[in-house]
């Protein structure tokens, strides 16, 4: 692991806030406005909400990640969990299959500046985020 | 991690810390419904000042608690929401219709105190 990286296995509800509070320090810690640092924690909250809901387990990595003249924060969060098979349908607003959140990919992409997913039915799904340094 | 629940009156009012989990959540819907229903309170205070995150767990139960209350005839107002969590939560597209907001305790208390003078 190389420095400025930070990993935390997602198992339960109680992983989902110690993610979210290191998403925060870290942002902190490399520059972000509070109010930056709040929808990165807010994303991360998300994120980690989604593999405890669907997955059960899996992790979230957050690391710095240099740009050109800027300086952001990647979040990455895998499991490998089931899967999502219509990732279109996922990214649009109030589609969910655990019946209870519903906005939560199209609601992080609106938080972070840049966004990607990948999944694979039955393997497992990987989103990276990321959000620049204003 | 238990949230303090304070009786003052016919007003309960309950303090939500930082790193409140989905447990602590679910834990503090039941508690406070329960409460109400010892105390015969009139109303609920939710002080979300101290929260740093409200994802859609935390403003679906926040919802989840108001009609409860509201179910047993109770007012439920939720003070404190920071402006960059409500940046946040509107970003996310989160919202609480229905359920009452005021800036502070304080705030609160006086929007309780206006209610109830009118319907008595």
């Amino acid at each position: 692991m190389s420095a400025g990286e930070i990993r935390v296995a997602i198992n339960s509800d109680q992983d989902i806030v110690s993610a979210r509070q290191k998403g925060r320090a870290m942002a902190t810690e490399l520059g972000f406005s509070s109010g930056d640092a709040t929808l990165i924690a807010t994303a991360i909250s998300e994120l980690a909400r989604n593999i405890v809901s669907y997955a059960g387990k899996g992790q979230i990595t957050l690391k710095m990640v240099n740009g050109l003249n800027r300086r952001g924060i990647a979040v990455i969060a895998d499991d490998d969990g089931p899967g999502i098979p219509d990732i279109r349908q996922a990214l649009r607003d109030g589609y969910s299959t655990s019946g209870s959140l519903g906005l939560g990919l199209p609601g992080v992409r609106r938080l972070m500046d840049e966004f990607e997913i990948t999944s694979e039915p039955g393997r497992g799904t990987i989103v990276a985020v990321k959000k620049w340094r204003q | 991690m238990e949230v303090p629940i304070l009786k003052q009156g016919a007003v309960l009012i309950a303090t939500f810390q930082a790193a409140l989990s989905d447990a602590d959540l679910n834990h503090l819907r039941m508690g406070l419904v329960q409460q109400v229903v010892k105390f015969r309170s009139r109303a609920v205070i939710v002080d979300v000042t101290a929260m740093d995150v409200m994802d859609s767990f935390a403003s679906r139960t926040l919802r989840e608690i108001a009609h409860m209350i509201r179910l047993r005839g109770a007012e439920t107002v939720i003070v404190g929401i920071q402006p960059e969590v409500a940046f946040a939560m509107v970003q996310l597209g989160l919202t609480l219709e229905g359920v009452a907001t005021a800036l502070d305790l304080e705030e609160g208390l006086a929007y309780l105190n206006e209610k109830f003078k009118t319907t008595n």
